[in-house]
């Protein structure tokens, strides 16, 4: 009895193996150029800014820290940012102020306690929500919500930090339900029932396991309600009343740094001065946007230590 | 050895009271019913041991007790379960049930949480507040499931990143952290070197002095160690329930159940 001849082991063709490197490659390409487009994006925003950052006559303190911001004085020309920056930061605050709870909330709604049939319909809403641009939110900034404002509080303008929170909150809402029921459902179920089969009821589940298990996606989804929040230019624009100015109460009228690029760009006589200190304030926003995300990571990465 | 694990342990006395009464349950997921109406009763303070093959019924009978059955979709549950004499489809609040009967499950399902937080979870949902008690019930409860020495140095580690059989043990110490009456393991061994399942073992022969145990395995064997009373099931119904003594002798009630405890089953 002589043993078959063992059949060759089966191997893959040249070209299948080529092809598969040449999808790693592709695949690592797209992934590097996240870093490269990010880089670009600094660069060319910095390269318009830098000759005047350069400049003799360019005080880098007082761009940050003058309330100042009088880019088309005939006598005496002052970029003061702080009070645009301060503008953004209040408004961003307010809007995360309503939008965190309201929308961490919706999302463990959806999540934990609503009904199948329920929760597609929100869904389907919530994405509608999400989908409306911003002019016209601003448009509904402008007509309805200032509106509101002026008759709740007796403010004597409608436009001002309240009404540009409100908005803000609208617009970041949907984001953060999103994402948020998303992180949530990634919680596989089995560590549900077996919080549920220890006694738990389902809002120990909620606050004991849940939020813990998902907080790194909650984060995420805050964050983005944030990044939304900060880099949002039309609707703020239109809600805010754009006068430059540190608000002292959330009925003044504020300008955000987005808000005043927005609408000054155009005025501005490329190459000059002002052209480039517009500039030279969007890499402060780009600054702002990477400050928030770095100290996020690090609370991400103190949190897991932690745990 | 002479008295030792071999020997069955005395029967319960037969007037001992009934602390679980199973009356004609049936199960079904969707159409399919895979519990045919099974009646019987839980014994205070005995061992029950469950035996059987896969698809039996057992670690479904086990989820109608605490009406954990529930988070299965489709599953329908007729006929009744008393525990204490209280219907479970009745009861006011089931989260109380649930920790009066502590549930291990046999593919052990460690919480996100650190290794202290897994045994503190059931006592803190149930309003344990007090840190040196808890400290105290967590090692008491770690200690029982023989867990403790291995991970006395690292309670604020994370339950999940432990092995499985270390998990496993996790499981017990957090089924037993809410001083259940009635504990069911189903399974408890499968992921545990013999050695640790002995430790394990004896220390279930000292919880039935307070509490209730009911033990599905399908290590024969083992029910044969600690059972007072064995049921055999099969495809969902109920072949034989009597004493461990009498389902591992050379004549049980029932020719299947001869079968199935000497190893030639089908």
């Amino acid at each position: 009895m002589t043993a078959p001849a063992p059949a060759p082991r089966p191997q893959r063709s040249r070209l299948e193996r080529l092809g598969e490197s040449l999808l790693e490659g592709l695949i690592r390409l797209s992934g590097v150029s996240a870093i490269v487009f990010v880089l670009a994006i600094f660069f060319f925003v910095f390269r318009e800014a830098a000759p005047v950052v350069f400049s003799r006559n360019f005080d880098l303190w007082k761009f940050l820290f003058s309330i100042e911001w009088y880019p088309t004085s005939a006598s005496n020309v002052r970029y003061g940012t702080f009070a645009l920056t301060v503008g953004s930061f209040a408004v961003t605050a307010l809007a995360m102020a309503i939008a965190v709870p309201f929308g961490l909330g919706a999302a463990i709604y959806l999540s934990e306690f609503c009904g199948r049939r329920l929760r597609e319909t929100l869904k389907i809403v919530i994405e509608l929500l999400s989908a409306i641009p911003s002019v016209v939110w601003g448009f509904i900034a402008l007509t309805v919500t200032s509106k509101l404002v002026v008759d709740a509080t007796g403010a004597a303008v409608g436009v001002n930090v309240l009404n540009g929170g409100v908005v803000l909150a609208l617009m970041s809402v949907p984001i953060i339900v999103s994402i948020g029921e998303d992180a949530l459902k990634a919680v596989p179920d089995s560590y549900r029932e077996a919080a549920l089969a220890l006694g738990a009821t389902r809002w120990q589940v909620v606050y004991r396991v849940l939020l813990p298990a998902a907080r790194n996606g909650l984060l995420a989804a805050v964050l983005l309600g944030v990044g939304r929040a900060v880099g949002e230019t039309m609707a703020v624009l239109m809600a805010t009343g754009h006068a430059v100015h540190i608000p002292g109460s959330l009925l003044d009228s504020v300008r955000t740094l987005t808000a005043n690029i927005a609408a000054e760009l155009g005025e501005a006589p490329v190459g000059s001065d002002h052209y480039r200190v517009l500039f030279l304030t969007g890499v402060l926003l780009f600054c702002i946007t990477f400050a928030v995300n770095i100290v996020a990571d690090l609370a991400i990465r103190g949190v897991r230590r932690r745990g | 050895m002479v008295n030792g694990s071999r020997t069955a342990p005395p029967p319960a006395a037969p007037a001992a009271p009934a602390r679980i009464q199973v009356a004609d349950l049936r199960l079904s997921y969707g159409d399919k019913e895979v519990i045919h109406g099974i009646s019987f009763d839980v014994r205070a303070n005995e061992i029950l041991g469950v035996i059987g093959p896969a698809q039996s019924g057992k670690s479904s009978m086990l989820r109608c007790l605490n009406r954990t059955i529930e988070f299965v979709a489709g599953a329908r549950v007729a006929g009744t379960v008393h525990v204490d004499g209280e219907d479970v489809s009745r009861t006011r609040d089931v989260h109380a049930l649930r920790r009066k009967i502590g549930m291990v499950a046999p593919l052990p399902v460690g919480l996100p949480l650190t290794i202290y937080d897994n045994v503190a979870f059931a006592p803190r949902c149930a309003g344990l507040r007090d840190r040196a008690e808890l400290d105290a019930l967590v090692e008491h409860c770690l200690r029982q499931a023989a867990l403790w020495d291995e991970v006395k140095d690292r309670l604020g580690s994370l339950g999940t990143a432990l092995s499985g059989g270390q998990q496993q043990r996790l499981t017990i110490a957090r089924a037993l952290s809410h001083r259940p009456e009635v504990l069911c393991l189903d399974e408890f061994s499968i992921a545990i070197d013999p050695v640790t399942t002995m430790r394990i073992e004896d220390v279930l022969k000292e919880l039935r002095r307070e509490i209730t145990i009911i033990l599905v395995t399908n290590l024969t064997q083992q029910a044969r160690r600690l059972a007072d009373r064995t049921m055999f099931m099969l495809n969902g119904r109920i072949v034989e329930l009597d004493r461990t003594d009498v389902v591992f002798s050379e004549q049980p009630g029932s020719r299947q159940t001869w079968d199935y405890v000497n190893g030639n089953f089908g």
